[in-house]
């Protein structure tokens, strides 16, 4: 019999936490793939951030960080700077990232740290129990909004990937969905891209990957691949918006 | 070569680290230790190193982390204002037990505080800082050249350790010039130190687990654990690193408590008053954490001994440590000034006098 499909080597042969139908799992078996395919494992280093990801370090099969909240992008440049020959990658939610990191990955972006970042944009706190993220949609409700968002009060929701964009330092800026395999396989090219910009030393690079938190969300895996097709991706337009 | 040279206290601190091993910093100005990272980003390409001037303190005690769970020998450095933001990268750095060093040239607090030198942060340095039960090796240098001497060996102490190492400076020996000697650069040989949890890149078979560089314990048994290796490392630490002077403690009527620039102060009221006949003498703690509990009781135990007068630029902060050690056989008096005053000499031996009337 011929084998067709295997476990990438990039991903420990552990079962992982995540609830069923989050995108957290797809994300992780794309960067793994693609570390596999790129032949990187061997000098790759992630950095894991503090949320539902936080125990990535326990899955992605090569060394690992785990980095306070927020500051993965700091880390991966102590461990660039020292390591420039090195993949170094961060995996990070939008609280993570868009929230208390933002200064964090803005100055990533800024240096032209060559690094790569994973960003998952699941417009909600997963791991501490569905709060409002700077991504939440107006309207949406969660545990800190549970009225739905106020844009009075909160303002409206953050555009990370535009946002970067803006950057001199940025080389390649993609944001992505994980809704449908055509939109999977698209995040997985998007995700080597950015890793291949990385080891072209051209510069910063990351993929936003619009994802699902359907525990946080109140819905069905289903139903929550759904909301995000139609609630989110009209907000977060999918694209690249950088590329050098 | 051991010829003198005159030197800034601050550049001081930073050529020594690089003899000592320094090959990284990261670091944010503030006054008064921005001669600190100047000198660096000028010196470091040069010696084949990386200086990087982080977005925040916040950022570069995170980038420190990066840099030390990679194996690399690196340092910080700031003032008071920029030690209070650093606390996050530290207590990760002491969860991840991770060896770095920390230099914080103090200034006045709380808040923006001033610019003056100051002792204010010796509760942030010696009882913790940031979260969580975790001692830094810290020590209180009084001269530029002692400075000197302690940054170069703390490279070696903070990867014997895999602990971070605190230099407790203020603005006085971070802003002075003294005439010092500059040790030779340590060869690549002496600073490089097995670091076989770094993470370097790994694949099955190279020799070494994989590595993960992580201050979270979410089971229980592993959180105790870490703390089962921390204590156990913090006793050894007290049996191996204690470091402080005596100054002509034998018969003295008033024992004086004081570490740094202050310290240097008491041995001139010791002077005066040795010409009036009137004997005193002085414990000089050299190592914050951990502290010379042992030799300040020696040294006030003595029979001659009436009182002891600990004497800061603080409102009153190593004294706790040093009743702690004298653990009320005889009273540990204090005499300090938290703003941007300094106790004088004259100040001094007037207290040291009014101590042995009472
Ligand atoms: C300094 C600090 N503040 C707050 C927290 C609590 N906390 C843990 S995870 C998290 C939010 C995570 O949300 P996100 O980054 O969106 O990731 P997700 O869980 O959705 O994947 C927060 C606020 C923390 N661990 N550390
Ligand atoms: S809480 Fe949400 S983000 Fe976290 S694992 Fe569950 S579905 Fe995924």
């Amino acid at each position: 019999m011929t084998k067709v499909f295997a476990r990438t080597k990039g991903l420990i042969d552990v079962p992982n936490h995540y609830c069923p139908g989050c995108g957290h799992g797809i994300v992780h078996r794309l960067v793994a793939e693609v570390l596999e395919e790129m032949d990187l494992l061997d000098h790759t280093v992630g950095v894991a951030p503090v949320g539902c990801a936080v125990f990535a370090y326990n899955y992605f099969n090569c060394d690992m960080y785990e980095a306070a909240h927020g500051r993965a992008p700091a880390v991966a440049t102590g461990a660039k700077r020292v390591f420039p020959n090195n993949c170094v990658f961060t995996y990070q939610g939008d609280g993570d990232l868009a929230s208390i990191g933002t200064a964090e990955i803005v100055h990533a972006a800024h240096r032209g740290e060559k690094i790569t970042t994973i960003f998952i944009n699941n417009a909600i706190y997963g791991m501490t129990g569905g709060q409002m993220a700077p991504t939440t949609l107006v309207g949406q409700r969660t545990t800190t909004s549970p009225k739905g968002r106020d844009k009075d009060l909160c303002g409206e929701p953050i555009r990370m990937a535009e946002l970067l964009a803006t950057i001199e330092g940025s080389a390649y800026i993609e944001r992505t969905a994980v809704n449908n395999n055509a939109n999977i396989i698209k995040t997985k090219k998007a995700i080597r891209k950015a890793f291949e910009t990385q080891m072209e030393r051209k510069g910063f690079s990351m993929v936003e990957v619009l994802s699902t938190c359907p525990t946080n969300w109140g819905k069905s895996p289903i139903e929550a691949m759904q909301w995000l097709e139609d609630e989110m991706i009209p907000y977060y337009p999918l694209g690249v918006f950088k590329e050098v | 070569m051991t010829t003198k040279q005159l030197m800034k206290g601050c550049e001081a601190i930073a050529e020594a680290a690089l003899r000592g091993g320094c090959r990284y910093f990261f670091g944010y100005p503030i006054t008064p230790q921005n001669d600190i990272p100047e000198y660096m980003s000028a010196r470091l390409p040069e010696i084949g190193g990386v200086f990087l001037q982080a977005e925040s303190e916040i950022a570069a005690s995170n980038m420190v982390y990066g840099a030390a769970g990679a194996g690399a020998r690196v340092m910080t450095s700031s003032s008071s204002p920029g030690i209070s933001l650093k606390q996050e990268g530290i207590s990760t750095i002491a969860g991840a037990e991770l060896p770095c060093v920390i230099v914080n040239v103090m200034r006045g607090g709380p808040g923006i505080g001033g610019i003056q030198a100051s002792q204010g942060d010796y509760f942030q340095s010696v009882k913790g800082g940031g979260h969580g039960d975790y001692k830094l090796i810290v020590f209180g240098p009084d001269s530029v050249q002692e400075a000197i001497d302690i940054v170069y060996g703390a490279f070696d102490i903070a990867d014997k350790y895999r602990t971070p190492v605190m230099i407790l400076a203020d603005g006085l020996i971070g802003q002075m010039m003294e005439p010092v000697t500059m040790p030779e650069f340590k060869s690549d040989e002496e600073i490089k130190v097995e670091k076989p949890w770094a993470a370097t890149g790994w694949h099955e078979g190279c020799g070494r687990p994989r590595a993960i560089i992580n201050s979270l314990y979410i089971e229980d048994e592993a959180l105790e654990a870490l703390h089962e290796r921390l204590q156990a490392r913090y006793r050894i630490i007290e049996q191996n690193e204690v470091r402080y002077e005596y100054y002509n403690i034998e018969d003295a009527e008033v024992i004086l408590i004081a570490y740094g620039t202050i310290s240097r102060v008491c041995r001139s009221a010791i002077d005066e008053l040795a010409e009036e006949g009137i004997k005193v003498g002085m414990v000089r703690p050299i190592t914050l954490w951990p502290f010379p509990s042992q030799a300040v009781l020696d040294a006030v135990a003595q029979p001659s001994v009436k009182k002891a007068l600990a004497v800061e630029i603080s409102a009153g902060q190593m004294v706790e440590d040093a009743r702690l050690a004298v653990n009320g056989l005889k009273e540990v008096a204090f005499l300090g000034y938290p703003g941007s005053k300094i106790a004088t000499v004259e100040e001094i031996i007037a207290k040291v006098k009014a101590l042995r009337e009472e």
